[in-house]
Formats: structure tokens, C-alpha cells, sequence
């Protein structure tokens, strides 16, 4: 089954519920088994976050929106993400050693071991950030 | 989220209700830690919890932190599926004391 679906959410912690309904009601059209979309909704979840919590670092709140695009096209899903934040520099986004145990710095750690593939690409719509999460779907 | 606090003796039991995401982290910090601040052995019982993210699991390892620092403890107890997964996925099962 092929889809795209977009949504945009104000750049705030209190979007992110949202972000996961939206996230849900798209995977429950794709009839993924539940354990994936489980799985697939924290990944989003956590790059959502890390607009929120990095791309808006020091700013109290704001008007702006990001965009949320998920779409299927023969077992590829490609989930975008699209903000006006601060500009990432793609080699300073690390996650912790696991080994060192304390708060933080693990949302990175579970996108990538939920999604075959995370990066930053050039965009030309007027947002300054363009992630894009990528998984085969078997 | 939702919480409510059993006290039995120098036990407090925090029942956490719903999702665990960035928006509620402070709210349940500032239920969790006085208690473990004012020398309770913390028990956290998660099997409301449907969803965390890694924002609810710096709570649980901030948790842990702070009470052994107090020289205490914090029991994680009765953890759902979903939530299990995303603690494992950490790797932290076998350093948060789960019951």
C-alpha cells in the first residue's frame, strides 16, 4: 500500500502527543503489525522532541511549525521532517555511550536503531532543516 | 499523565498513568524526587504507563542516580510491554532495579 500523509504541529512539547496520534492513525492505515508501528512512533517521536528541545534551544515559545510528512512507496517509508529552527550541523548530532549511564542524549541513540537510515538533506521550501528516516518495511 | 502516591512506611509507591514524553518529565520529577530526597525508598510502578520516550527514561535513570546517592534505592515495578522494550532498547535493565 502506497500513502503520503503531512501534518503540520506548533514547535512545542505539548505537540508531541499529537505528533503520536497522527503518527498512529498513518501507520494504522498502512496495517503495520503493532510492535513496528510501536517502534516507528518513538522514533518520530524523538526527532519531533529534538526540534523541540535543540532546533528551539533558549526559546521560550514561539508561533513556528514543523512538518511532519510520512509516505510509503513500495515497502520504502520515508518520514520527513521539516523546521525553521537552528540550523543542525549533521556531525555535531551524537547520541551518549551507553555505557555512560545518565539523563539524555538517547533519542538520537533510538532513531537509529529503530530506521535503516537518518539525514540531513538540503532543502529548497523555505525550511532551514530537512531530516528525513528511512526504513525498509518487510 | 496522572500520578497517585501510597506511603507504607519508608516505602513510597509513585502510580504513573499514561504517556511519559518531554511535556510531563518535570511534573513527574517533581513528584519522584523530594520523595527520594526525603530518604523513601521510591517504588515507581509503570503498569499504567503505555508510552515512554527517552525523556521518561532520563526520569527513571535520574531516579536511580539520586537515590543511590542517598544511598537508597528506586524499584521500577511492573513494567509494561511496551515500555520493557524502549528500557532494553537503553540497555538499562540490568542497571535500574527491576521488579
Amino acid at each position: 500500500m502506497n500513502i503520503e500523509e503531512s501534518k503540520d504541529f506548533l514547535v512545542s512539547t505539548g505537540s508531541l502527543k499529537e505528533v503520536r496520534v497522527f503518527s498512529r492513525e498513518v501507520f494504522e492505515k498502512l496495517k503495520l503489525e503493532q510492535e513496528l508501528k510501536d517502534e516507528l512512533v518513538l522514533a518520530i517521536a524523538e526527532a519531533a522532541q529534538n526540534i523541540v528541545k535543540h532546533g528551539y534551544k533558549g526559546v521560550d515559545s514561539t508561533t513556528d511549525k514543523m512538518q511532519i510528512k510520512i509516505s510509503m512507496k513500495d515497502s520504502e517509508l520515508e518520514i520527513g521532517f521539516f523546521d525553521k529552527g537552528k540550523a543542525v550541523v549533521p556531525e555535531n548530532v551524537q547520541h551518549r555511550k551507553l555505557d555512560d549511564i545518565k539523563p539524555g542524549g538517547l533519542g538520537t541513540f533510538f532513531i537509529k536503531q529503530i530506521m535503516d537510515a537518518a539525514v540531513f538533506k538540503k532543502d529548497e521550501k523555505g525550511w532551514v532543516n530537512h531530516l528525513v528516516l528511512t526504513k525498509k518495511i518487510i | 499523565m496522572t500520578y497517585k502516591v501510597t506511603e507504607e512506611g519508608n516505602i513510597s509507591t509513585v502510580f504513573l498513568n499514561g504517556e511519559i514524553d518531554m511535556d510531563v518529565t518535570e511534573s513527574a520529577k517533581e513528584v519522584i524526587l523530594p520523595l527520594i530526597e526525603a530518604g523513601k525508598e521510591v517504588h515507581l510502578n509503570l503498569k499504567d504507563v503505555s508510552y515512554m520516550d527517552s525523556s521518561g527514561i532520563s526520569v527513571l535513570i535520574e531516579s536511580h542516580q539520586q537515590a543511590l546517592e542517598k544511598g537508597n534505592k528506586v524499584i521500577v515495578k511492573e513494567v509494561s510491554k511496551s515500555v520493557l522494550k524502549v528500557i532494553m532498547m537503553a540497555k538499562l535493565e540490568q542497571i535500574l532495579n527491576l521488579e
